[in-house]
């Protein structure tokens, strides 16, 4: 197995600036200067600004809604309403899941929060004055605010507008193998059960979800700027969905002020700004306040999961069963593949060789907001790493093994890739061991499980937990893999002008990944163009080339990739045009860092920069000119980033409150391009496990009343509670990709919730506690240690 | 109500309602959108700028409350086509992922050096608590300030 890490693998000089080189962020300078292009800076001649009314209960009919009076007030262009909108066919538009959304509400409402009414004015103010004249009458029904509750017979039907819907039911689907399952449970000496609920959370990207929808009432012409994850599928979905022909419609995503799978929905809010602008014609603006982004747009989590492993009484694991219960809020508008009710939560048998599992998966309605969204990560794969890894654990302790003897025991072998896993994924590459190995040597386990045991005879409670994930990123292939009918494929675009100097284009968008670097880099690497000397375009569905967007990790493994091949497809090229310039036969040209030379003589060369010239200059008869290509990657497989992550702790029994005393995170994402914003790229993941293990989660009152609405009650770390994080890698390339990389922006939100959490466990084992769901607020722990302790 | 503010060095006068924010009056009246707004709850610190010097979060700020002050925001922070050692360590440490948050960072941050100018680990961490970042985990950020503090000292 080849391994590499940054400093062996980099070919090309600082100056050019290929891959493995900690290149400082093009994007940088203008976010630094307070230049950045954000959504709520754009402002367009004539625009008006819009403001959604929402309703104050969780369920409910509407029974009247007067907007006289807020029409009637100074400044106020027009008052949306569903019934507006259903003269237009919109005031329903179908979910990313398959199945449908109101937009603005027409008969009831089914969440808090719920969009009912849009007011158009000249000022965002005046808007926001006349939502307050705006009197609707609701007519409550019960609010049901649990899948458990919405399964219950006689539940409330909450999707009563749904033709053939006659339950709170959502599906059911399920993965892997029954019998198989059920006989390695009839063998097995021990099983070991666990149930834990992952509640919802929000991403909360510190700039909100808006729109700024520009229609020209004469051309037909709709731009719409929009803080899209993905702006080439919205344009097909806009179009789906509105009706308008989709050459007409331009996306524009200006710089995101974060994302983390916040921004891939479609909200209700953006169409009814297109159809603001549509009907009014002059451009309308809509961003949300922080409120309205917590409280309607895409949730995530919500999971409810019970996990079983069976083993042999000295730790083999034999097989997995899960049932997991999902929480969907009133629409099914989880962001996720459409073969694949549950994304890819099915991966849930994680980084262990065992031949049989079984997955049970169903999801109900609830009166709360939809969404399911791919939180930093693939497709509920956070969920399944934090099931899979929170059950090893605790099956260590009740087979009084060492929970890093347990994995070790288990972990998929390096000789065993590609590795079939028993619900039918193929992990491409990986060395587990190593990767546990070298984290637990950097934390000092030996010594500290002496320390904890020394510590625990004295009455404090230290906590040593591992986790060992593994992801599932990069989707497709296509064959698997789409949305809404859209493959998940990804491209890239290049052309190189006549002073070597190149644009590249692409059909992802970043959030704050620094992707006008990274990318750059790729191209740097192939063609040894400087990467000063390469621009990166994105979010223009004008000008750059189709794509699905970045989100489930999938730039790197995608669209890295059609970087790198469309750089090889110019290479070649570029060969032929160099073969004509030193006189030699285009076979015996090779390319090494920027340098084109006829095999054997390498001081007979011409530059990449010679070569660009010549393309547009001096072309060899029949061969068309220009330098510039596109390309379509469809991968192979996902790729199957892993980690090693150790988290120490000090409980305070007294109290219930922990701190981290050391996090150490090995991350094995295959190459890294730019290992800066890679680190930088797992330390804001690390934060956001960190988070949502300590204190990040939405909650309803009994009436559907959401509980963390605003950034007062819904937790988001600060730098004063946020741990230190130590580093370490290995490196083993994806064998399928181009380069080897496997992507790594989520990696850390996915393996690190589960290591914190088993720090607390395991500080608190010997009293025989084995599970805290999150947040492990300290009055939960501290419950957790009095009921231990009788 | 007439309200005259000296942004960046340059006297703003506008005529505003009595409830309009200094986020908005900067935003808006003076056009300068590098000041962003985050939060309705004067939690996220994303609109900070410096009111006669001291970090504010001008979102809790009505702009009257400022008038005949001097505000400085990060379209400020340049000085005669340089950059602030604050702006560059920024770029430098790898302080900043989507840009939203780093406004307000670099002004508590240049606030923070003037007073301290050796700020700990700590120091850092307890002057930008009130400033919420979804993307760097902040341990950038704080390499950032500390660079910052480090080379303003050597200037």
């Amino acid at each position: 197995m080849t391994k590499v890490d940054d400093t062996t693998h980099m070919t090309t000089t600082a100056e050019v600036g290929g891959i493995g080189h900690r290149v400082r962020r093009h994007e940088d300078a203008r976010f630094i200067e307070g230049q950045g292009n954000y959504l709520d800076d754009i402002k367009l001649p004539g625009m008006l600004h819009m403001a959604i009314l929402r309703s104050p209960v969780a369920h409910a009919r509407i029974t009247s809604i007067d907007t006289s009076e807020a029409a009637a007030l100074e400044g106020v262009i027009a008052v949306v309403t569903g019934e507006l909108m259903d003269q237009h066919g919109l005031a329903w538009m179908p979910t990313l899941s398959g199945d449908t959304q109101a937009v603005l509400a027409t008969d009831k409402v089914r969440y808090q929060g719920q969009e009912v009414a849009a007011v158009v004015a000249t000022d965002p103010a005046i808007a926001v004055d006349a939502l307050e004249l705006i009197v609707v009458e609701y007519d409550e029904l019960p609010a049901i605010t649990s899948p458990q509750q919405a399964l219950e017979p006689g539940a409330v039907l909450i999707r009563d507008e749904k033709e053939g819907q006659t339950d709170n039911r959502v599906y059911d689907w399920e993965a892997g193998d029954k019998a198989a399952t059920d006989a390695a449970f009839a063998r097995a000496d021990r099983v070991v059960e666990l149930s834990t609920f992952y509640p919802r959370s929000h991403p909360s990207p510190l700039e909100t979800c808006g729109a700024i929808a520009d229609v020209n009432s004469v051309t037909g012409q709709a731009t719409i700027y929009l803080t899209s994850q993905a702006p080439h599928a919205h344009r097909t979905l806009f179009a789906m969905v509105a009706g308008l022909p989709e050459q007409d419609i331009r996306i524009i995503s200006p710089d995101l002020g974060g994302g983390f799978g916040n921004k891939v929905p479609i909200y209700p809010g953006y169409v009814v700004a297109t159809a603001a602008s549509l009907l009014i014609g002059r451009p309308v603006k809509w961003i949300e306040t922080r409120s309205e982004n917590l409280i309607s747009t895409g949730f995530a989590r919500d999971y409810y999961m019970k996990g079983q492993l069976a083993l042999t009484n000295d730790g083999k694991i034999l097989a997995l069963r899960v049932e997991m219960l999902s929480d969907q809020g009133a629409f099914y508008a989880d962001a996720q593949p459409t073969k694949f009710k549950a994304g890819l939560f099915h991966v849930v048998t994680g980084s262990y060789d065992y031949p049989a599992a079984h997955i049970v998966c169903s999801g109900a309605y609830t009166n709360k907001a939809p969404g399911g969204v791919a939180y930093r990560c693939s497709f509920r794969i956070t969920e399944a790493s934090f099931l899979i890894e929170r059950l090893v654990q605790n099956a260590a302790y009740e087979l009084g093994i060492d929970p890093a003897e347990m994995r070790f025991k288990n972990f998929i072998q390096p000789e065993q890739f590609p590795y079939h896993s028993p619900t039918g994924f193929v992990y491409d590459s990986g060395d587990y061991p190593t990767s546990l190995r070298k984290a637990l040597d950097e934390v000092g386990y030996a010594q500290l499980r002496e320390e904890q045991a020394a510590a625990r005879a004295d009455g404090r409670l230290i906590g040593i937990g591992i986790a060992h994930f593994t992801e599932a990123v990069g989707a497709g292939p296509s064959h698997t893999y789409d949305i809404a009918g859209l493959k998940m494929f990804d491209s890239a675009e290049l052309r190189v002008h006549p002073t070597g100097k190149a644009i590249l284009k692409l059909g992802v968008k970043s959030q704050g990944q620094g992707h006008e670097t990274t990318f750059a880099q790729i191209v740097a690497e192939e063609l040894g163009i400087p990467v000063t000397d390469v621009k990166v375009m994105e979010g223009d569905t004008d000008n750059t080339p189709y794509g699905l967007g970045t989100y489930a990790s999938r730039s790197t493994p995608v669209a890295g990739a059609a970087t790198a091949m469309v750089s090889r497809k110019l290479a070649e090229k570029a060969k032929i045009i160099a073969a004509h310039l030193l006189e030699a036969s285009s076979d015996d040209i090779e390319l090494k860092a920027g340098e084109f030379f006829v095999r054997g003589t390498p001081s007979h060369s011409v530059t990449i920069q010679d070569v660009s010239l010549a393309a547009y200059t001096n072309m060899p008869e029949g061969l068309e000119h220009g330098l510039e290509g596109v390309h379509y990657y469809d991968p192979p497989n996902l790729t199957y980033p892993y980690g090693s992550y150790i988290v120490v702790v000090e409980v305070d029994a007294e109290t219930g409150v922990w701190k981290v005393r050391r996090m150490v995170a090995l991350d094995d994402c295959g190459v890294r391009i730019n290992p800066m914003i890679v680190e930088g790229q797992i330390h804001g993941g690390l934060t956001e496990g960190f988070a949502m293990s300590s204190m990040q989660w939405i909650t309803f009152d009994d009436d559907g009343n959401c509980i963390g609405s605003n950034f007062m009650d819904y937790l988001i770390p600060t730098a004063w509670e946020t741990p230190r994080f130590e580093l370490l890698e290995t490196c083993v390339p994806s064998p399928h990709h181009p380069i080897g990389a496997k992507g790594v922006g989520e990696s850390a939100t996915v393996g690190s919730p589960a290591a914190y959490v088993n720090a607390v466990i395991d500080a608190l084992a010997h009293l025989g506690v084995r599970n805290i769901d999150m947040p492990l607020l300290p009055d939960r722990v501290w419950s957790a240690i009095q009921t231990a302790q009788g | 109500m007439e309200v005259t503010v000296t942004v960046n060095g340059s006297e703003q006068a506008h005529d505003v309602e009595p409830r309009v924010l200094l986020v908005d009056f900067i935003r808006t009246r003076a056009g300068l959108t590098g000041t962003h707004i985050g939060c309705d709850t004067s939690n996220c610190g994303a609109c900070t700028v410096l009111l006669d010097g001291t970090p504010v979060k001008s979102c809790t700020v009505l702009a009257v409350q400022a008038d005949g002050c001097a505000v400085t925001t990060v379209e400020g922070l340049k000085s005669n086509g340089t950059l602030r050692p604050i702006q560059a360590a920024f770029k430098e440490n790898h302080g900043l992922q989507c840009g939203f948050c780093t406004p307000g960072m670099m002004l508590v941050g240049s606030a923070l050096i003037e007073t301290n100018p050796e700020p700990s680990d700590d120091d850092v961490r307890w002057a930008i608590s009130g400033n919420l970042c979804r993307c760097t985990g902040y341990m950038n950020i704080v390499t950032a300030i500390q660079a910052a503090a480090a080379s303003t000292a050597d200037a």
